[in-house]
């Protein structure tokens, strides 16, 4: 039902796969409507309790299509119409997002894999915030989630130098969570993330609601979200189900809700 | 107890729920749904059982809007004869506490319905918006100015001008509501705190009400000068003698409302 991206799911996980190889996956303006509406679906589809975004080919994303753009575009509208409802939907969506990096991730395609909740690399990944060799700077999210990741120092050196970071050094400074070599990516994104989709979502879905929130808080927000949360958490069903295979000796069986 | 067609009440420890009730047309606010929000806040008004009302709607959103249905057909002549409005006027005489508990979304005349109680508590997903002018109209039960009211002249203009969604941080940051939650709690929270207001010295809570509402409109001499007759007023009630005394005594006081 795509063009440019492929929507499946595999168990409670739903599998979103920039599907442009010949273009190394780069956006167009198709590809942000059909982003926003595969985001979309994962996020009510209640059987859904993880997304996995990846790439098809060799790259996972090499940002926007500059063949693409139409000429004196004005960019603030591509990035407010098409990224930044992107980057949204993705940070809004109450369950686990899950980054498979698989090649580059170039501009706008690094920004994507930033705004995830997790990265995991192939030792193929790559990461470069590419902007700055074309005299633009870091969009769709990238000046916000780069410092919170890496430290302002290292973002800074990122985004002003462009240089290619390596799957490896990006896991160094902790630019992504788990490193994987290439035979065994796509098995371990699948047990990280079936991992992520049999956990309680409701409560994940809070702590990615009030972790994200936690940097525009102070202190005595932040304890307040915390004790609204639990309340939330604590009328649970998977709170519950959390007890009762506690006392019972059991593995718990959480159904998200 | 759902003698209603547009909305459904409760009655609970001397709050009185009132909850939109047209969830598959996000509560679009039409007249019946006025006649019958009117009818509930002065009848409890006026009867003991109630100490403070909550507002919220059923469904998705707390209200989309007005039904445009509705009216898509009237005229100028036609609205003036009908003269609506005048129950969303006897709103505004209600003088127990009316707080409004908003969620999804809360447009156009949503929106002014929200504005008509006293205090807003609104869940992190609320999107409040005045869209009448796409529409090619304009607010037209005081959205225009409670708004301007609240949040000044240039971001009122603003809003209202181009019609877009404000966050329920944004509504927060101008002063619009009074606090944002969690959806999930959004309406405990606005019953929890009705609670609280219902416990303490009724006629304080209905005089403050009044003072607070002239004051918006009184120069500041003017509303002074009310303030004061009833500050002076509360001295003739049992409340006032009770207050002291048990502040005196160091025990809790006792109210009764009179």
């Amino acid at each position: 039902m795509f063009e440019t991206i492929s929507y499946e799911t595999r168990g409670k996980t739903a599998w979103i796969t920039l599907n442009r190889p010949d273009k190394l996956n780069a956006f167009n303006a198709v590809m942000h409507k059909e982003m926003a509406a595969a985001i979309k679906e994962a996020g009510k589809d209640d059987s859904v309790r993880a997304l996995v975004i990846t790439g098809a080919g060799r790259a996972f994303c090499s940002g926007q299509d500059l063949s693409e753009s139409p000429e004196g575009a004005d960019y603030s509208d591509i990035l407010r119409k098409g990224y930044n409802p992107m980057i949204k939907a993705i940070v809004g969506m109450e369950k686990p997002v899950i980054c498979a990096v698989n090649g580059v991730a170039a501009g706008a395609g690094m920004s994507l894999a930033l705004a995830c909740d997790f990265r995991i690399a192939s030792e193929k990944a790559s990461f470069i915030e590419a902007f700055i060799h074309v005299g633009l700077v870091p969009d769709a999210g990238s000046l916000y989630f780069l410092p919170r990741l890496v430290g302002h120092a290292k973002a800074m050196e990122l985004a002003v130098l462009g240089d290619k970071v390596n799957a490896a050094q990006a896991k160094e400074f902790g630019l992504v969570n788990k490193l994987v070599s290439e035979e065994d990516f796509v098995m371990e994104v699948e047990t990280f993330a079936e991992k992520l989709a049999h956990m309680p979502t409701k409560a994940i879905g809070l702590i990615k609601r009030y972790l994200n929130k936690s940097w525009e808080s102070d202190l005595n927000e932040v304890l307040e979200f915390e004790a609204q949360a639990q309340k939330i958490a604590g009328e649970s069903h998977d709170h519950q189900e959390g007890l009762a295979a506690f006392l019972e000796k059991r593995k718990p069986s959480y159904t998200g809700k | 107890m759902s003698k209603f067609e547009t909305i459904t009440v409760s009655i609970k420890d001397g709050i009185a729920l009132i909850s939109l009730n047209r969830p598959r047309v996000l509560n679009a606010i039409n007249r019946p749904m006025v006649t019958e929000l009117l009818h509930v806040f002065e009848s409890y008004d006026t009867d003991d059982e109630v100490k403070a009302f909550v507002l919220t709607g059923n469904g998705r959103a707390f209200a989309a809007g007005a039904d445009i249905d509705e009216m898509k057909n009237d005229d100028a002549i036609s609205l003036e004869l009908l003269n609506q409005f005048k129950e969303w006027d006897r709103l505004a005489t209600i003088r127990k506490p009316i707080i409004g508990s908003i969620h999804g979304f809360c447009f156009g005349g949503g929106f002014e319905l929200a504005l008509c109680c006293d205090i807003l508590f609104a869940a992190e997903n609320t999107q409040f918006g005045f869209p009448e002018i796409k529409l090619g109209v304009m607010p037209g039960a005081g959205g225009t100015v409670k708004l301007t009211k609240l949040m000044g002249q240039k971001k009122a203009l603003e809003w209202l001008w181009l019609g877009d969604p404000m966050t329920a941080k944004e509504a927060l940051e101008y002063g619009v509501i009074n606090r944002v939650l969690a959806p999930e709690i959004v309406l405990d929270e606005a019953v929890k705190f009705a609670k609280t207001v219902a416990s303490k010295a009724p006629l304080s809570v209905r005089l403050i009400k009044e003072t607070v509402y002239k004051s918006i409109d009184y120069s500041t001499y003017d509303g002074m000068q009310f303030e004061r007759k009833n500050f002076y007023l509360l001295f003739s009630s049992q409340d006032q003698k009770e207050g002291m005394k048990a502040f005196m005594e160091k025990r809790p006081a006792e109210f009764k409302g009179q």
